[in-house]
């Protein structure tokens, strides 16, 4: 039988992920990112030369999850652990993982100085409008109106101010060599994550600076709706306030492709 | 009115009943329902207050300071890493002499990461210049809150406190209380009347540089009112029992130590707990006591040496570490204790950190070592978790 000699395998587990089940809610997103960045880590073969840093959130087990060196940081820090990080090993990969609460909220001045200061870093940013982790309580990215449990009658932006657009934040800055916000919603839009976070590397692998990539998620527990129509919610009521696009593309970066 | 209720909620309520102007808090677990609470209080119009959704703890306290600066009366709750990042300001409150209250929930440090109870956080904050009291249950953690407000606002104070509660243990958990009323609390606790604030028709810079000759002296003058408060803490207390008529202790609470031998010193919960072991101690004749810390910010000196003076021996529960040194509240009950007559030795036994539980048997594991002369232990510990290492 000549069957077995042409057995190929398709599809497995990227290197750069354990074996292991997550803790993660049901619907939620941050499953499907983790999954685009072990399999980017494998692409560009980056799991033996990588150190991951791990947010407080709902990510804050991101640790678990990987197959590279993980550090885990105090809220909001990562970005600055990494640029530590970074700075003694320039010849490592190394990645921060955090949420809205933890990258915009506590830690947005760490974002911004690491982002001005162009390290050469890579940050997955996942944007759920919520914080998740302490049970559901308005983010800086929450939506004008949306509920939550810190805004119970809705986000009213003149007691709770107006959600911050990240990228846009940055990218008036000279620091990033890569900016861009994306969404996971479907399998366009997930392949199209795929490709921001892959030139997301390759900025760094490229040497030219700063790079994020803002993943719009969902929290369907937080947000009291069922997976698919959390999907759904998202490209109706987040994409519209948070453009999807790529922000800053260094000059350089677009060859590489 | 009695209610079944969680000890988050008898917090909220207490302090919705004192009537802040301003609250301003970061979400973190398990201080949570509390801010929680308080938030759909405001939405609903129960509180006439101003609820700041801050980007972290060290801006919650912030809030708080100019909120106080300018004349209102704050709030705030936070725990563990939260309560570090807010360490900066909490100083800065102190030393501008700003009365405000907020509930420190009690909960470990990282690294590692934890989120369960003990109390390496508040007593990583004792030399702040904030007042600290500790709750054995809901219904002292209620009453503290509407006393702390009182203790603090005192013209002969004017230091902030900090209300400590053991994340978790109390803060998740439900127990009945009595809730006061409105009318009750407005006539215990007054509406904030400032000695000074922000007002431009009477000019104050608060926090001003202080060079070499001034700097001392205003440290001093924070040092000598928080070791005065004692008795505002007391007299509060008692004020307290005289409108609502519960006690609960002031700066102590001694449980059956007139005739004790050996007496337990715990702060927060573990003091239930206690009480509850030294019932069935008693029942086997063995004369046991346990001493509630009410309050270990003022340090009551004076106090313990009264209630310690007959004891043959004394142990520290500690549910934190001097790292490097020894337990926290140990070394002061010694130094407290030094140079005493009959001094009785003084154990600290470290137990129950990060969430790890107190029970029954690691009361008998202290008092057994206590008694074969150890003075420094950790209790209740994993051995095989060791020799793996």
């Amino acid at each position: 039988m000549e069957a077995d000699t042409e057995t190929q395998v398709l599809f497995e587990r990227p290197q750069a992920m354990q074996p292991v089940r997550m803790h993660y809610c049901p619907g939620c997103t941050h499953g499907i990112v983790h999954r685009l960045l072990a399999e980017v880590m494998d692409e560009f073969d980056l799991v033996e030369r990588s150190v991951g840093v791990a947010p407080v959130g709902c990510a804050v087990f991101a640790y678990e999850y990987f197959t590279c060196d993980m550090l885990e940081a105090a809220h909001g820090r990562a970005p600055a652990m990494a640029t530590g990080v970074k700075r003694v090993r320039p010849d490592l990969f190394v990645f921060a993982y955090q949420g809205d609460g933890d990258l915009a909220s506590i830690g947005i001045a760490e974002t911004i100085h690491a982002a001005a200061r162009g390290e050469n870093i890579s940050i997955i940013f996942i944007n759920n409008a919520v914080f998740g982790m302490t049970g559901g309580q308005m983010a800086p990215t929450t939506l004008p109106g949306m509920r939550t449990s810190t805004t119970p009658e809705g986000r009213d932006l003149k007691l709770a101010g107006n959600p911050m657009r990240v990228c846009e934040l940055l990218a008036a800055l000279d620091g990033p060599a890569y900016l861009a916000r994306v969404a996971v919603t479907n399998p366009r839009r997930v392949r199209e994550a795929k490709r921001a976070i892959r030139r997301a590397f390759q900025a760094q692998l490229d040497e030219l600076g700063f790079s994020l990539v803002e993943v719009l998620s969902t929290c369907p527990t937080r947000w009291g709706m069922p997976p698919l129509d959390a999907l759904k919610w998202l490209d109706d009521n987040m994409v519209p306030y948070y453009p999807i696009k790529e922000f800053v593309v260094a000059e350089g970066l677009a060859e590489a492709e | 009115m009695r209610k079944m209720i969680e000890g988050s909620r008898a917090v909220a309520e207490a302090v919705g009943l004192c009537r802040p102007d301003v609250i301003s808090a970061y979400p973190i677990t398990p201080q949570t329902h509390i801010v929680e609470d308080l938030s759909q209080m405001v939405a609903d119009g129960d509180i006439d207050a101003q609820y700041v959704r801050v980007e972290s703890e060290h801006s919650a306290a912030s809030v708080c300071l100019g909120a106080v600066a300018a004349g209102s009366r704050a709030y705030s709750a936070t725990t563990s890493q939260g309560l570090m990042l807010m360490a900066e300001v909490l100083y800065n409150i102190a030393g501008m002499r700003l009365p405000l209250v907020i509930t420190g929930v009690n909960r470990a440090l990282s690294a590692p990461l934890s989120i369960w109870n003990d109390h390496q956080d508040t007593m990583a904050l004792r030399d702040t210049g904030w007042l600290q009291l500790y709750a054995e249950n809901s219904q002292e953690v209620l009453d503290m809150h509407i006393q702390a407000y009182k203790i603090s606002e005192d013209d002969r104070v004017l230091l902030p406190v900090m209300v400590c509660m053991d994340g978790y243990v109390l803060t998740h958990t439900y127990e009945s209380v009595d809730m006061p009323t409105q009318e009750e609390v407005d006539a215990f606790l007054p509406r904030y009347d400032p000695l000074y604030k922000l007002d431009p028709d009477d000019p104050y810079t608060l926090g001003a540089f202080a060079d070499p000759s001034l700097y001392q002296e205003m440290r001093y003058e924070i040092q000598q009112d928080a070791l005065g408060s004692k008795a505002v803490i007391k007299e509060a207390a008692r004020d307290f029992k005289a409108s609502f008529g519960r006690w609960m202790g002031d700066v102590l609470d001694p449980y059956q130590c007139d005739d004790a031998e050996t007496i337990f010193i715990g702060l927060g919960t573990v003091v239930g707990t206690l009480k509850e072991w030294v019932d069935v101690k008693r029942g086997q004749g063995e004369k046991v006591g346990a001493l509630k810390l009410r309050c270990f910010r003022p340090f009551p000196l004076e106090e313990l040496r009264e209630a310690l003076g007959n004891a043959k021996r004394v142990v520290v529960v500690e549910k934190a570490v001097g790292v490097g040194a020894y337990g926290i509240v140990a070394a002061e009950v010694r130094a407290a204790l030094y140079g005493q007559a009959n001094m009785p030795p003084v154990t600290c036994a470290m137990a129950g950190l990060g969430g790890r539980d107190i029970t029954f048997e690691t009361f008998e594991e202290m008092l057994k070592r206590a008694q074969a002369g150890e003075s420094d232990f950790f209790a209740g510990m994993r051995a095989e978790l060791l020799e793996a290492s």
